[in-house]
């Protein structure tokens, strides 16, 4: 079998704070293969930004990071040295932030900003670097590319900047497009062709992807793999249809409840809800997370949750008719 | 649609707001048309769901509405009255506002009572007493504890916040509520608590709403009538229904479309409406919407579609207008 592109194994996080450390990712694993869309969600301090910033070797100093393995295409992403990861970074993996109003420099031109991980990184000169600047524009939509090099982030609109963002990502040709919520700033219907974008050249270039949102639309839209992330562990991960055809952890089947669905969802009927808030990750986290909030909860939820894996599709729930509830509520 | 108008509680007439933009150090100023020749009417009770892109002229329009801009031209009426003729105190009490970002709406240097009774002060409604016993229930209604009220902004989550805003809305029990995008900011299970309140509100206090999203899904589960704004113009208004299941307008039936809506499998639709919306200070000739419109024609870009009147609401498209030669309500 091919060896995944990306593999990580009990990557964990912790920020020492005030009062203790804060277990920000707690033991996270997960595979990648080329050309694979993995797509993260989860709601706001779940940890799934930090995670991304884990695997670009982009965390802040006081982060303590650690894994069983993290390893890139043979690379040890963990042990890797700042200039064995500068040299992985915006060639071989390469990440779209969610600001495109703040992730450009607004001292530098759009072209001085595509060229630079070119010139950096592969041995080409000025003028191939523009051209190529030049097509990536004009791959991701941008019309009069050739007069837009010479312009500032300024002057663009936050649905250009995105697409310049994107372009300059894939600038190097990588292998692996790490995306933290791409779209969140954008109205739907540019949302729809920066998605298709993606999605395409992902295809094209046989490119692997993680796409970060707390939107489940996207998700079912574009995920080959989701895994969905609640208070720094995932708690439910496996292919797309599985995990929205039959979600089995009860906070999954939340999420869905949660939002309207057009043709599904009566219109003006009151919502589900997920009821309390997320526990402090403060401390020692014993047990379910999601316990305290979750309508099975019961006194064994307090032990350690194994994993209950049905072929790819994996969930760390007890409760042995999480698949039965599933359906109830669906046909509800 | 005389009887409509007659039970309006706010009804728009030929509003139209024009800017003056000087573009460039000595450029000379030149007119941007943000709302062109709105009418509206709003009928006591309902929820009026306002959708387009950014830069349509949504948040213009409820700017007018608040009071905060003045129309260069055209009527607002709230129960008959006109705006203009009433002063600014006497329209807050029937007027509020919930602003999008909960962060950055709510003084952080001020108590949660503070925020929430100003409205009361700046009236001078009752004495210190009163506000305290008119912010705890405003507060129990928002589902609030009272012992919120000596705490601080920065000390809530998001969707507390937004509750918190909400409380300050209805404290002068206000008639129409003007909710610009007041939940894009929060995560999905906090969504769904609070369209699941506004609802709730809305039957028990009688209040009618004004609700700006681009979030399509949302409008059509909280909304009764919806518009859609497409470079400052009215393009479509229908009910709810109407205007989700049998769109009139290509416009809006590529914002339809855009909307991705969790079902694996389906990919990324494609609207077919090209990247570039259009530079509101350089609207295109004719229909506005011409330039991205897969329908269009040459009359399209010579002649601006006239608004007709359709079974269950309104729209601007040649193809409806039973008089054009484009006449052909099948096609679009």
């Amino acid at each position: 079998m091919e060896n995944p592109l990306l593999s990580v194994r009990n990557l964990t996080l912790d920020i020492p704070v005030g009062g203790g450390t804060l277990h920000a990712v707690r033991g996270i694993d997960f595979d990648l293969m080329r050309g694979e869309t993995l797509c993260i969600v989860g709601e706001s301090g779940s940890g799934k930004s930090l995670t991304s910033l884990a695997l670009m070797g982009l965390l802040g100093k006081t982060i303590r990071r650690s894994a069983d393995r993290m390893d890139f295409d043979g690379t040890d992403i963990l042990t890797a040295k700042p200039r064995a990861m500068r040299a992985l970074r915006g060639d071989r993996m390469a990440m779209i932030f969610q600001e495109p109003m703040t992730s450009l420099n607004p001292a530098y031109t759009i072209g001085d900003q595509l060229t630079e991980a070119l010139l950096l990184h592969k041995s080409v000169g000025r003028e191939a670097a523009r051209e190529r600047a030049i097509e990536l524009l004009e791959k991701v939509g941008i019309t009069a590319a050739r007069s837009r090099l010479g312009q500032y982030p300024h002057q663009l609109s936050g649905g250009l900047r995105q697409r310049v963002m994107i372009a300059m990502a894939l600038m190097c040709e990588p292998e692996l497009i790490i995306a933290d919520e791409p779209t969140t700033a954008l109205d739907v219907t540019i949302q729809a062709q920066i998605l298709r974008l993606l999605y395409d050249l992902g295809r094209e270039m046989n490119m692997a992807m993680i796409l970060i949102t707390h939107d489940l639309g996207v998700v079912a839209r574009v995920a080959d793999k989701v895994a969905v992330m609640y208070a720094g562990e995932l708690v439910e991960t496996g292919p797309a249809t599985d995990v929205f055809n039959t979600p089995s952890h009860p906070y999954t089947r939340g999420l869905l409840r949660c939002i309207p669905q057009p043709g599904k969802t009566e219109r003006g009927s009151t919502l589900g809800t997920i009821p309390g808030i997320v526990p402090s990750l403060i401390g020692d986290v014993q047990g379910c997370a999601f316990r305290t909030r979750c309508p099975f909860a019961q006194a064994e939820c307090k032990a350690d949750i194994p994993r209950r894996e049905e072929g790819t599709h994996m969930f760390r729930c007890i409760h042995p008719d999480g698949k039965r509830h599933a359906e109830e509520e669906v046909t509800a | 649609m005389s009887n409509a108008s007659a039970s309006a509680v706010l009804e728009l007439r030929g509003v139209t707001k024009t800017y003056h933009v000087k573009q460039g150090l000595f450029g000379t100023a030149r007119p941007l048309t943000a709302v062109n020749d709105v009418s509206l009417s709003l009928p006591r009770g309902e929820v009026l769901g306002l959708v387009g892109e950014s830069g349509c002229g949504k948040s213009t329009l409820a700017k007018i509405l608040l009071g905060l801009e003045a129309p260069t031209a055209g009527q607002v009426l709230v129960d008959g009255e006109e705006i203009g003729a009433q002063d600014r105190m006497t329209l807050a009490r029937r007027i509020q506002p919930i602003f999008q970002d909960p962060y950055s709406s709510l003084n952080p240097r001020k108590s949660i009572f503070d925020i929430v009774s100003l409205p009361l002060r700046v009236h001078g409604i009752g004495d210190r007493a009163h506000w305290e016993k008119e912010v705890r229930s405003i507060l129990d209604i928002v589902g609030l504890p009272a012992r919120v009220m000596n705490t601080f902004p920065s000390q809530m989550s998001g969707g507390q916040r937004q509750r918190v805003a909400i409380a300050r809305a209805l404290i002068m029990k206000p008639e129409i509520v003007i909710c610009d995008e007041p939940t894009s900011a929060l995560d999905v299970s906090v969504q769904s608590q609070i369209l699941n309140l506004l609802g709730d509100l809305r039957s028990e206090f009688g209040l009618t709403y004004l609700f700006i999203s681009h979030d399509l899904a949302v409008v059509e589960h909280l909304a009764t009538r919806v518009a859609v704004m497409y470079l400052g113009r009215i393009v479509e208004e229908a009910g709810v229904a109407g205007l989700f299941d049998e769109a009139a307008h290509p416009y809006t039936q590529a914002l339809l479309k855009s909307v991705l809506t969790p079902e694996p499998g389906l990919g990324v639709p494609d609207t077919q409406l090209g990247m570039a919306y259009p530079n509101p200070i350089d609207p295109p000739s004719g229909c506005h919407f011409h330039p991205r419109c897969p329908m269009a024609t040459e009359l399209c870009k010579t002649t601006a579609p006239r608004p007709v009147e359709t079974p269950g609401g309104r729209v601007e498209c040649h193809l409806h207008d039973p008089q054009s030669p484009m006449h052909n309500p099948k096609a679009a």
